[in-house]
This record gives structure tokens, sequence and C-alpha cells, in this order.
């Protein structure tokens, strides 16, 4: 099998089984996964910048965020229908991704990391401070009869389900063959050493930032969904802990994989889903698992499987 | 052509301070087309801190670069990449990471598998095409790096003590391939090896203290009582 | 009230705030600079001190004093304790990799925090200050008689305030000392300036870094106790610590003490005035974004020196 038509194989089998599942999981699940399938978007687009460029930035949720008030406003204050507000969400996470980005991409490692939580930190706190506009903590519900894209009602559990695994496929596809393509080689050949990939002539700077661009636009992306999907729009969702999560989900199922992304959200939402019922503190379960990640696989689920079996993973 | 047209690099008054070190101080220098150039001298004299600024690696303190008759000084170093200068490091820095096959196919720019292979065969390493670079030798990845500055094609080629770690049958492969690239690359080769310096290059430059100390033919260099003092003396 | 008395009300309880904030930002400079490490957990070891004094002052009863004496003993050595188990524990284990070491002390901050909620509970809990009285501050007036004297309604202080700056300053001068006079001091400067060269002359280093951790956290403790009796306990009560001691260490340098005390004082002091006369978000807002563009202007980082 060639290499192309491998991968082609490898990425549709999941979005099959996906899609037969939406028909056979009970309710409550199909909920769920509804809701990972966004959040899996979100974490793929972290890892395009974590996973495949090596920037660890803690300051994503600013970008998730991005999308969903950029969506949730639009709709709020400017009556849009659905599909315009959800583009008026992806351009408000592209253009807020690329300002921090060009300013955040002139600093490395450990400053990157915490100019990127000061950014996110203060774009949580400009939606509580201008809560007459945002609602503030307590945040919004998007009206139902606004949550439909052409004839299709959003609130319907197996179409919301559809929707987002419409959104998991192109972006899952999309991110599958830039990997194979040059431009994924090129950010793997940054992360890995990034002075030898500017001395073959790489303009890493650039490269960078279209990476950082390319990831805060998924993320955004992902951000608008899960406001339109499930109806709420709220300052939680850019709080640290939403900046953490990709980071998880993330690191759990296999920085720079590309199905790594759907597996770490899978197990930890439902790590998170279980503890939950039995404690309030369910928190912990997430301190724990990054944690043990970081003592014992820091490769992950998928890191792992290739390391030992499977060298070719994508 | 004029004369001027067949200077590939010429560097006017490059200067770089470290702190209070003036670690190359004020070099004028000039490489024609299609010669295999030496940069000799002890540890310190700045050879290092000198290529890396004509590849735009190091910042300049003052003066400029000319590269194919065009100022090259405001250029980032990748920018002066993809107009024809390669650089190798001096201390091994491939993608250890890596296959073979992908440190070369970024070198090249394209991932057909007939030209990377092709292109890790002028160094002997197509049958490892597959295998992670960090398990190389430290030969075979010298050699790797190698085969990465040549797959760039490039007119200037600038080459940071490349035998070092070769073993003495690998310097002579060495050789031979230099001489071969010769033909349409120029080269700027900074190197300890006394041997291969003499075996290879068409004129020598010796830094000292971040000065030129004296430039010419080999035989010349050899013969100059400066450098013998300075630098083949303690050789 | 007017503006004058309003401003120096502010500039007091800003200085309450600045006095404590050095402390807690002294112990996230000292692990930084020492160990080269951000310790984004050092929040919640502010938020253990505080609920360890909780837990002392209402378990030892009589005068609220006991209590709080216990607490300036108890709860640093309880927080520097579970600092060196995190320290041998994990960050040993991921031999103090700057990127790992905050991803794996984001996960600390999370067990800490989630635990204290099992434990401890959601409450916010009050703590009584040692004493309290209260202690009217003069204003002055130009009339026509002159400059007179006259006592504001609102503008007074609390003698457990005053305390509190006096505390936090003599706590930081005795720091100094100690890094300057004590054998332990020196030796953990040593390790900052230089770890090969400390190792070589046969300082443990391992074993200095388990302390400057311990050290670090049990200053953040410190600090929580002394402002315990002000604000109350809640576990999650480390987050602001934690964000302004990043912000007081990015301004003020590392390793230094007379940086991360200016910085402090001008950090806190702006927060306290600003979050009066405006909000305490747009204090945060301003300071956030400040730092991080402080942060984005010197990209060598935060700890790298400018190259020559």
């Amino acid at each position: 099998m060639s290499q192309g038509l491998r991968s082609t194989v490898l990425h549709l089998m999941p979005i099959c089984v996906l899609l037969v599942l939406c028909f056979v999981l009970p309710a409550y699940h199909r909920d769920n996964f509804a809701r990972i399938l966004v959040l899996a978007t979100y974490a793929m687009g972290y890892n395009m910048l974590f996973g495949y460029t090596g920037l660890l930035s803690l300051g994503h949720a600013l970008f998730f965020g991005a999308g969903m008030y950029g969506m949730g406003l639009a709709v709020l204050h400017g009556g849009l229908p659905a599909a315009p507000a959800f583009l008026a969400g992806v351009a408000t996470a592209a253009v807020v991704s690329l300002v921090i980005a060009a300013l955040a991409l002139r600093t490395v490692g450990v400053a990157f990391m915490i100019v990127t939580l000061m950014f996110a930190q203060a774009g949580y706190l400009l939606v509580l401070y201008f809560g007459s506009w945002t609602r503030g903590d307590e945040g919004f519900v998007i009206a139902r009869d606004m949550r439909n894209i052409g004839g299709f009602d959003l609130t319907d559990p197996v179409t919301r389900y559809l929707a987002a695994l419409a959104l998991f496929s192109v972006v899952l596809l999309t991110i599958a063959r830039m990997v194979h393509g040059a431009f994924g080689h090129v950010l793997v050949g940054i992360r890995e050493n990034e002075a030898r990939a500017r001395m073959l002539g790489y303009d890493v700077r650039a490269h960078k930032l279209a990476a950082a661009v390319v990831s805060g636009t998924i993320a955004g992306a992902a951000g608008a969904a899960y406001g339109l999907l499930f109806g709420y729009v709220g300052a939680t969702f850019i709080s640290v802990q939403y900046s953490i999560y990709p980071l998880l989900w993330v690191i759990l199922g296999g920085a720079g994989t590309t199905l790594g992304p759907l597996i770490g959200t899978f197990f930890m939402f439902y790590l998170i889903d279980w503890s939950s019922g039995l404690t309030s503190a369910y928190m912990l379960v997430a301190g724990m698992v990054l944690v043990l990640l970081v003592l014992f696989a820091r490769t992950g689920i998928l890191g792992e499987i290739r390391k030992r079996w499977v060298p070719w993973l994508p | 052509m004029g004369p001027m047209a067949s200077i590939v690099l010429e560097t006017r008054n490059l200067t770089r301070v470290f702190g209070g070190l003036t670690a190359v101080d004020h070099v004028d220098f000039a490489l024609p087309k299609g010669q295999i150039h030496a940069l000799i001298g002890p540890n310190g004299a700045g050879k290092s801190t000198f290529v890396g600024m004509v590849a735009g690696r190091i910042p300049r303190t003052r003066g400029e670069v000319w590269f194919e008759g065009e100022d090259v000084t405001e250029l980032p170093a990748h920018r002066r990449i993809r107009r024809g200068m390669a650089y190798t490091f001096q201390i091994t820095a491939i993608f250890s990471r890596l296959t073979l096959f992908d440190n070369v196919a970024l070198a090249l720019r394209t991932r057909t598998p007939r030209k990377v292979l092709a292109a890790l065969d002028i160094v002997g390493l197509a049958d490892r095409a597959r295998q992670i670079s960090g398990d190389l030798s430290y030969g075979h990845q010298r050699l790797l790096e190698i085969a990465m500055g040549v797959a760039q094609a490039p007119r200037l080629l600038i080459l940071d003590e490349p035998t070092q770690g070769l073993a003495e049958s690998e310097v002579e492969d060495f050789n031979a391939l230099i001489r071969r690239l010769s033909v349409d690359t120029t080269i700027l080769l900074i190197e300890h090896n006394m041997p291969v310096v003499m075996a290879l290059a068409d004129a020598i430059t010796v830094l000292e203290t971040g000065r030129v100390l004296a430039s010419g033919a080999p035989a010349q260099i050899q013969a100059d009582p400066l450098v013998q003092e300075a630098y083949l003396g303690i050789a | 009230m007017d503006f004058g008395p309003h401003l120096l009300l502010a500039t007091f309880e800003g200085a309450v705030g600045a006095a404590v904030l050095a402390l807690t930002a002294l112990g996230l400079s000292l692990v930084f600079g020492v160990m080269r490490v951000v310790n984004v957990a050092h929040g919640e070891f502010f938020m253990l001190g505080a609920v360890a004094a909780w837990f002392a002052a209402s378990h030892l009863g009589g005068h609220p004093a006991i209590g709080f004496v216990a607490a300036l003993i108890v709860a640093p050595i309880f927080a520097a304790l579970i600092a060196i188990l995190v320290d041998s524990l994990v960050l040993k284990r991921v031999d103090y990799d700057p990127e790992a070491t905050i991803v794996a002390t984001i996960g600390i901050l999370y067990i800490i925090q989630q635990a204290t909620l099992m434990t401890y509970g959601p409450e916010a809990r009050p703590v009584a200050p040692p004493f309290s009285h209260r202690i009217a501050l003069p204003w002055l007036e130009f009339t026509e008689n002159g400059i007179e004297f006259y006592y504001p309604w609102g503008l007074s202080v609390t003698t457990y305030k005053v305390f509190v700056i006096a505390a936090a300053a003599s706590i930081l001068l005795a720091f100094r000392l100690f890094l300057s006079r004590s054998r332990m001091g020196l030796v953990m400067q040593a390790t900052r300036i230089d770890r090969e060269t400390a190792q070589a002359f046969g300082i443990p280093v391992g074993r200095v870094y388990s302390i400057v951790f311990g050290v670090g956290a049990g200053l953040a403790a410190l600090a929580a106790v002394l402002i315990v009796p002000i604000q109350q306990a809640h576990y999650l009560m480390g987050g602001d610590p934690l964000l302004l001691s990043f912000i007081v260490v990015i301004i003020g340098g590392l390793g230094s003490i007379r940086g991360t005390v200016m910085a402090a004082l001008l950090i806190g002091m702006s927060d306290g005035i600003i979050s009066v006369f405006f909000s305490p978000t747009l204090a945060k807002i301003i300071a956030t974004v400040l730092v991080a563009m402080v942060l984005v202007h010197r990209p060598q980082g935060l700890y790298g020196k400018k190259p020559a």
C-alpha cells in the first residue's frame, strides 16, 4: 500500500466508525460524542502548533473563545443567522490568532508559554470587564430558533452529531493532508531543529506564524461550533482551564499524531465524566493524568504505539 | 564577463564585536567563482564567526556581505540560503529524530524518492534512507550533513570543519567529493586538518585574532614566515 | 470622602497588598532563579498556607493570637514539606526540564487545589486577626485660618494591617540576611550563579534544589498566613497571587530581592490604587497586557541576558 493510500484509509476508517456510532449509540453517549468531536477538533488545532511545530501555548482558550464569542455576539447583537455567524467566529479567531502570534512569537520556550497565558488571561478578563455586552461570567444562550443552518436544525441530537462529525472530518482530513505535504514536513523540521531548518533556507518565523494562525483558526472554528451546537456562550471557555484541556488531550493521545487528539479527548472526557459523578473535585483526575503523563509517557498513547509497533503512523 | 562578475562572495570591513572582544576585525575578503578556499587559523581566530556572518546566522556589528554582485548584508539567513548559499554547521546539526530520507528531502525541497536517494547516494548513504539519522555513527552523521549541503545545489557551499570525526578512508572520499563538486560550486571551507587543506584548497586565508594574517596560494602560505610562526609552527 | 483622603486610603490598602505580594513573589523568584524552572503551582502553596492557618486557628481555642502564632510556624512548614515531596516525586524525575516542569506543575496545581476542595471544602472561611484596632487618620485642609487637621469619616486603618506591612518588611530583611550571611543562603546563591561550578565544589545541588523549592513554597504560605485575617481562606484563592507573582518576577528580574520588592511595590500599589478608583478587573487587564508586552520585547526570555 502506498503511503498516501494507507493514510487515507487510516483517516477515513475512524470517520466511518463515528458515522455508524451516531445511529448505534444510546442518546446519552451520542450527545457526549458530539461534544467530544467538537472538542477533539479544538485539540487538533492545538496539536498543529504544539505537536507538529513544537510550540507549547498556554493560551489557546483565547482562540477557542474568540471563535465562540465572535459567533455568539454576531447572533446576540448582530442578529446574524447561524452560518454567517459561524464564519464571523472563525474570522475573529483568525484575526486574534494572527495578532497574538505575531507578538508572542518574538519569544521562545518558557517565555512563549507565559506570554500566551497572559494574553489569554487578559482576553478572559476583557470578557468579564465588558459584561454589559458579553453577559460576563453568566454568559448567554443562543436561541433555539437561531441554531439552524440551511434548514438543518442543530438542536436535533442526530443533526447536531452529524454537524460535529462534519467539522471534525474536514479538519482531520485537512490536517492529514498537510502533514504529508511540504508545509507539514517543514513544521516538523522546525520542531526538531530550528537552526538547521533556517540554514536550509526556510523562513522559520513565517512558518511558525502560519502554523499558529491555522492552529488558532481551527480552535476558533471549534469554539464557534461548540457555542452553536450546544447553545451556550460563556466566559468559562476562555478561562485557563480551557487552555490546559487541549494540552492535556493532546499529550494524552499523542502529540504530533493526527488521531492522537481524538483519542486523548475521548479518554479524558469520559474520565472526567466518570469522576465528576463521584466528586465535585473532578479536576483532580486531570491533574493526576498530567503528572503521570509527564513522568511516564510523554509521547502519549499513539506516540507509544508509534514508538513500539507502528513507526509509519502519521 | 568582467573580473568583478566572477567574484561569488565578497566581504568589506566585516566586523563582529562580542561584548569587549572583537571576534572578527574588519575582514575584507573576496572569493572567485569555482575556487576551493580554505579558512584556517588557531581556535578562537574568528573563522566560525566569519562564515556565520557570511551566511547571516550571526548578526554583524559592521561591514558588508556581497553575494554574486549583490549586497545581501540586510538579508536574513534563510533568504541568503535561497539565493544559493549552503551552510553546514561545525557541530553536527541534523534532524536527529527524523529519517535520513526526511533530512535530505527537507534540504532538497522535494520528496521525490529518486531525487532523495540520488542525493544520499553521493555520500554513500542511500541504503540507510529509512533509518533514524540520530542512530547513525558520528562519521555518517557528518556525511549526511554534507549530503544536505550538497543537495541544495548551492553556488556557494560553506563547510565548517567537515572532516572532523571522519575516518581516514572517509576523508579521502570527502576530498574526492569536494573536487567533483568544485566544478560548478564555489567552496569556502574551515578546516583544521592540514593535509585536507593542502590537498583541496586553491587558496588559503589565515585568520588570527579576527584579522587576516595572510592570504594566497597554498605554497605561498606554507612559505610565509608569519603564518609559520603563528599557526603552522604550532600545528 | 474627598479625593485626597480616598487616595491615601487606597495607597495604604495597596501597601498591604504589596507587602504580601513581595513575600509571595520572592518565593517564586527564588525557585526560578536557583532552579531555572517556573512553578505554576506556586499559588497553591499560598492557598495551602491560608487553609493551614484556618485549621490552626480553628483547632486551637483561646485567644486568636495563639492560633495565629501557631499558623505562622505550622503553615510554612506544612507547605514546604508538600513542596519537597513534589520536588522529589516529580520535578527531580523530569530532571527540571523547563517545559516538562511547567506541564507537571499545572498538574500539581490541580491536584493540590482539588484535594483541598475534597478535604477543606468549597467554603470561604474567615480567620480572626490576633488583634485589630482602628486608627483614624487625620487629613489636612486649607481654610481661611490656614492649615487645619481633621479626621474624615472612613479614613482609618487597622493595627493589624499596619502589622502586616511591618511583618512582611521584617521577613524580607531577615531573608536577605539569610541569603547573604548564612551558609545555606550562600550555597543557594552559588547554585543560582553557576550550577556546574557549585556541583564541582561539592555542593549537593539536588538537596539544595529541594530546600529551595520548600523555602519558596514556605514564603508563599507565610504571606498567606499574614493576609488570611483580611481575606478569607478559599480553595481557589491561589490564582491571583500566582498571576501577580509572575508579573512581579518578570518586571523585577530574577533572584534579586531588591528588584522583587521594588516590582512588588509598584505592582501591588498600582493594583490597589487602580482597583479602588476603577475596577479590579481593569487593573488586572492592564497589568497582564503590560507584562506580556515586556516579555515580548525581551525575546531572550525570562532569565536570559541580552546578547552582547
